[in-house]
């Protein structure tokens, strides 16, 4: 049913059924080996910074929030910060809060994985003692962890996240089906795969129930895309212009939320996703496609994903955004030709050609597979080695 | 002849520019992907990379038809060959 099938011929390419990543003690296995310090709330940033700053080979990751929440935007919070340090691309982590009690629901669960993690709380300390606390643990972790080895790895302990930013028409007619065309060729091999954006399935959102492999699936998605729109419907104050489509997507030629939402879901290929997840939710239901319940602001989107246990994310970007993840991998892909050449040290994989039909979609997608390997095995992503570490954790309402 | 537009579906009324941007009386090669057709047009505007250009005649209140499907209404009457973008077409969501 989708205008990208016919292009799929002539692949040749042997996809590889393995990658170099770091066995972890849980099972999974990891695209990086980083030693995270994670502080469970905003004014344990400054902490957390300063143990990164003493011992190489750490990396803080600062956000926002975690304080005074509540309910449901609580336990989100709790579900981000673990599932961060569970990820399988985290060999160790630190973990420091102001009061021991959120800091040690946090420990307790990401030791559950076997790997090593200490906590740290500031209260009744000061931040001079918990500094000194903390950095004698993280250069024991960095030490450690600088010692694992990467091992040859299953393709399917591949966990691939997508989603796609800045998009203009190019994404939808070329870099959207290129990742679908991988979608189609990975599955099989029994990778996990996600997609998200529920705002931005507005207008598709009816033909990609459909998608769903079940009834139950298919039923779970319709009642988290209407509760996603009614949110929005209740705080809009016009038509939302700006915001979706944004100024960029405009610029690029898209017109409509529609119209962006039908090339988004170019993203999913002909595969049918096995279940609904909460933002940062662990999938549990095997292999396979799963949709995930996020905003469509990349950031967020893919902070979500990392939590829920991602461990590679394919980014297609029209206009050209800039977005980076500090643990998860960010491989970028662009079918737009001024966009590969302006941008070009944020592009990790160019298929504009299938604009110009010198390529067609199967061989971009077995180059997106290329790609996609090639970073798993340890190749730095162009956002990796520009610095970009954005870690934004997803508030759903006010703090008490 | 190099393609110039893209169009996704048979059922399409609008095309993409695939080149840097066709002119005003250019004939532009179109391909459509599903049935790997090629037809012919004329565009009547200036038309950059990636916007789109209408396919027949569209008056207000006509449907834009692309990927197949439903993406939005004519709020301003359209001729073949012009510009379809923001200022003649809107969402139906929101």
């Amino acid at each position: 049913m989708f205008t990208t099938l016919k292009q799929r011929s002539g692949s040749n390419m042997e996809i590889p059924k393995s990658f170099l990543g770091y066995k972890r003690e849980n099972g999974r296995a990891g695209t990086r080996n980083h030693v995270i310090i994670l502080p469970v709330d905003d004014i344990s940033n400054a902490c957390a910074e300063a143990v990164a700053n003493n011992i190489k080979g750490t990396i803080a990751l600062p956000h926002s929030y975690g304080r005074l929440q509540f309910g449901a935007d609580l336990e989100l919070h709790f579900r981000t910060m673990i599932g961060t340090a569970k990820n399988p691309n985290v060999a160790a982590a630190i973990i420091i809060g102001i009061e021991p009690k959120w800091t040690k629901r946090i420990v307790d669960e990401v030791a559950k994985t076997g790997k090593p993690v200490e906590g740290f709380s500031i209260e009744g300390a000061g931040d001079i003692e918990t500094i000194m606390k903390a950095s004698k643990k993280a250069q024991e972790f960095s030490m450690w962890a600088s010692e694992k080895q990467r091992e040859e790895c299953s393709i399917s302990d591949l966990w691939i996240s997508v989603k796609c930013g800045e998009s203009d028409t190019t994404s939808g007619l070329a870099s959207n089906p290129t990742v679908g065309n991988l979608m189609d060729k990975l599955e099989p091999l029994g990778v996990h795969l996600c997609f998200g954006e529920t705002s931005e399935l507005t207008g598709a959102e009816t033909v990609c129930e459909k998608r769903g492999k079940t009834p139950e699936a298919q039923e779970k998605f319709k009642k988290t895309w209407n509760e996603y729109n009614d949110f929005i419907l209740k705080e809009a104050t016009d038509d939302l212009s700006e915001s979706q489509p944004t100024a960029g997507n405009i610029a690029g030629g898209l017109t409509t939320i529609e119209e962006k939402a039908f090339g988004n879901f170019q993203k999913i290929g002909s595969r049918q996703f096995v279940d609904v997840l909460t933002p940062a939710e662990e999938p549990q239901k095997g292999p396979g496609l799963y949709f995930m319940d996020t905003s469509s602001a990349a950031a967020e989107c893919v902070t979500l994903q990392a939590a829920g246990g991602f461990n590679i994310h394919l980014f297609p970007t029209g206009q050209g955004n800039i977005i980076g993840n500090p643990i998860e991998p960010v491989v970028k892909l662009t079918a737009n030709p001024l966009t590969a050449v302006s941008m070009k040290e944020h592009i990790d994989c160019d298929v504009s050609k299938i604009l110009s039909r010198e390529m067609n979609l199967d061989q971009a997608g077995d180059e997106l597979i290329k790609s996609t390997i090639r970073t798993a095995n340890g190749r730095l992503t162009c956002a990796e080695a520009l610095g970009h570490r954005e870690f934004v954790m997803t508030k759903l309402y006010r703090s008490a | 002849m190099a393609t110039d537009i893209i169009i996704h579906d048979e059922k399409d009324n609008v095309g993409v520019v695939v080149i840097e941007k066709i002119t005003p009386k250019q004939d532009c090669s179109c391909w459509i992907m599903e049935n790997d057709k090629t037809v012919n047009i004329q565009s009547e505007d200036e038309i950059p990379l990636g916007h789109k250009i209408a396919m027949n005649d569209l008056n207000e209140g006509d449907t834009i038809i692309k990927y197949g499907h439903d993406i939005g209404k004519v709020v301003k009457s359209i001729k073949k060959g012009e510009h379809v973008h923001v200022h003649n077409v809107k969402t139906k969501k929101w």
